[in-house]
């Protein structure tokens, strides 16, 4: 228990020391939040489709989440590069316990990146439907954060050098965030839906979203069952490729 | 009474064998040193000594304790400095040590005192609370040494510990292990390029190349058995000076080639 929380914390003090970290994963959400949001907005709404804001707000927070998670779980090529990862090997703890106290820092700094973009979205003038349901809104941001944090994990106990980590940006977390249905609405008849459907980006969205302005593509049941199976997956899929890394 | 144990130690990386059959063994309290030219299989064995790496087969064992499957008990009896820094750049000193202390099991009624006690001992304690990356090549690795040292080990592994520090930080360092070595008997196995540390501070040496051990013994051993003056020149004459060339660009190319896929 202490080894995970100990962990957590180098995770957290890492991410709070560095203003400019802080700064830059904020910056990118707010840029999409003003030029999509009042660029598409007055289209949107000419569509007969509402507030675009209102729509895209929850998307702009699960864009956060992707990003920050699989960027912290991929960190461990970092502590690879800079050596900290050998200390934690040749210790005499369970790799599982390095794995999950990673994991968690890792979600509980992208849970936070999410609130934050929450709150200032309300300056662009974001309203949720309900302010009680915001602790199922953390909920789901932190499931969804577990979730693609062990994904960066699991990836990157694969890879071994930073190359790596702009081709998984380019070609796996841009497209997951695009198909996710994070700035556009998804419709059942075309083939973006169905893509959607495979994308577990999607089910975030749609859960946030939901949550947040009743408007939906799944069930909330739905999207809450996938995530929690995806994250299982995803943790163990992480914990196994981790255990088995040769420095 | 031997601490390390090493028999018919082989690791293959696909074809190219990095470590080829390789046996001997390390006295209680010993300081042992295990020289070798570039690319000769020390690192690797380090590797293998530390549970980093899985043999491909032989046998290992350190302080009675099997290193392949009885990993947790070997990582409890062990500290190491690696060849390349180790430490959390963006966390402190202190904060570096207290991580391996909570890594390592050191109860938090003790925790503090030996940090302090180790920081003093480095003279790095008036500097705990900065951040390791303001600090000096020589400063991490006297922070790495403190670090290492935090969960009483029984054998400390040093891997190239003075590479790239000037003579002060080196003699200094020197003289922390040897005092350490005598007040704790710590077993002390080390790497180096500089023959004059490993002929001033060894009890017994190993030279290994081409992954195999071509002499061990000690100084006096290897200077007899290669009629030479120095450790310099007994190591030259023992590795060659002319006739590796060819041979080592190959081995090296594959080397090269293979870290480039898994090292850092």
């Amino acid at each position: 228990m202490q080894i995970i929380y100990i962990l957590w914390l180098r995770q957290l003090k890492r991410y709070l020391r560095s203003r400019s970290r802080l700064i830059g994963s904020l910056a990118q959400p707010l840029f999409f939040l003003v030029a999509l949001g009042f660029g598409f907005g007055p289209v949107f709404s000419k569509a007969g489709e509402g507030n675009y804001i209102q729509f895209l707000v929850p998307g702009i927070m699960s864009m956060t989440i992707i990003f920050t998670s699989i960027f912290s779980g991929m960190e461990i090529i970092w502590d690879r590069q800079f050596g900290f990862l050998k200390e934690t090997l040749v210790a005499p703890v369970p790799r599982l316990n390095i794995m999950v106290g990673r994991t968690l820092g890792g979600a509980t700094i992208a849970t936070m990146q999410g609130t934050l973009v929450l709150l200032l979205s309300l300056i662009a003038g974001f309203r949720p439907v309900s302010w009680g349901l915001v602790p199922i809104v953390i909920l789901v941001m932190f499931l969804s954060s577990l979730l693609f944090t062990a994904l960066g994990t699991a990836i990157a106990s694969k890879l071994d050098d930073m190359q790596g980590f702009q081709m998984i940006m380019n070609f796996l977390v841009m497209p997951l965030f695009f198909l996710s249905g994070a700035i556009f609405p998804l419709d059942r008849t075309s083939v973006l839906g169905t893509i959607a459907s495979f994308d577990p980006l999607s089910y975030t969205v749609d859960a946030l979203r939901h949550i947040l302005t009743n408007i939906h593509f799944f069930t909330l049941a739905w999207d809450i069952s996938i995530l929690v199976i995806l994250m299982a997956l995803f943790l163990a899929i992480g914990s196994y490729f981790f255990s088995k890394v040769q420095i | 009474m031997s601490i390390i144990e090493v028999k018919n130690l082989t690791k293959k990386f696909g074809d190219f064998i990095a470590v080829k059959d390789v046996s001997f063994s390390v006295e209680k309290g010993q300081i042992f040193a295990f020289l070798g030219p570039n690319g000769a299989g020390k690192s690797t064995t380090i590797k293998m000594l530390t549970t980093l790496l899985t043999p491909t087969s032989g046998e290992l064992s350190i302080d009675d304790h099997d290193v392949m499957k009885e990993a947790r008990d070997v990582r409890h009896s062990f500290g190491i400095v690696f060849q390349d820094p180790s430490l959390d750049d963006e966390l402190t000193a202190y904060e570096n040590m207290e991580i391996h202390a909570v890594l390592y099991g050191v109860k938090k009624e003790v925790r503090r005192e030996r940090i302090q006690q180790l920081l003093e001992f480095v003279e790095l304690w008036d500097r705990k609370k900065s951040l390791v990356k303001e600090f000096s090549g020589g400063m991490k690795r006297r922070l790495e040494i403190a670090r290492g040292l935090l969960h009483h080990p029984k054998v400390l592994f040093l891997d190239e510990p003075t590479l790239g520090l000037d003579p002060q930080t080196r003699n200094h360092m020197w003289e922390y292990l040897r005092k350490l070595n005598e007040s704790e008997g710590i077993t002390v196995f080390f790497t180096t390029h500089y023959m004059e540390e490993a002929e001033r501070i060894a009890d017994k040496i190993a030279v290994i190349d081409h992954g195999s051990i071509v002499a061990s013994g000690g100084l006096e051993d290897l200077k007899k058995a290669t009629s030479t003056s120095s450790l310099e020149e007994a190591f030259l004459k023992l590795t060659g000076r002319n006739i590796r060339d060819e041979d080592v660009s190959k081995t090296d190319a594959m080397r090269m080639r293979h870290q480039a896929w898994t090292k850092k």
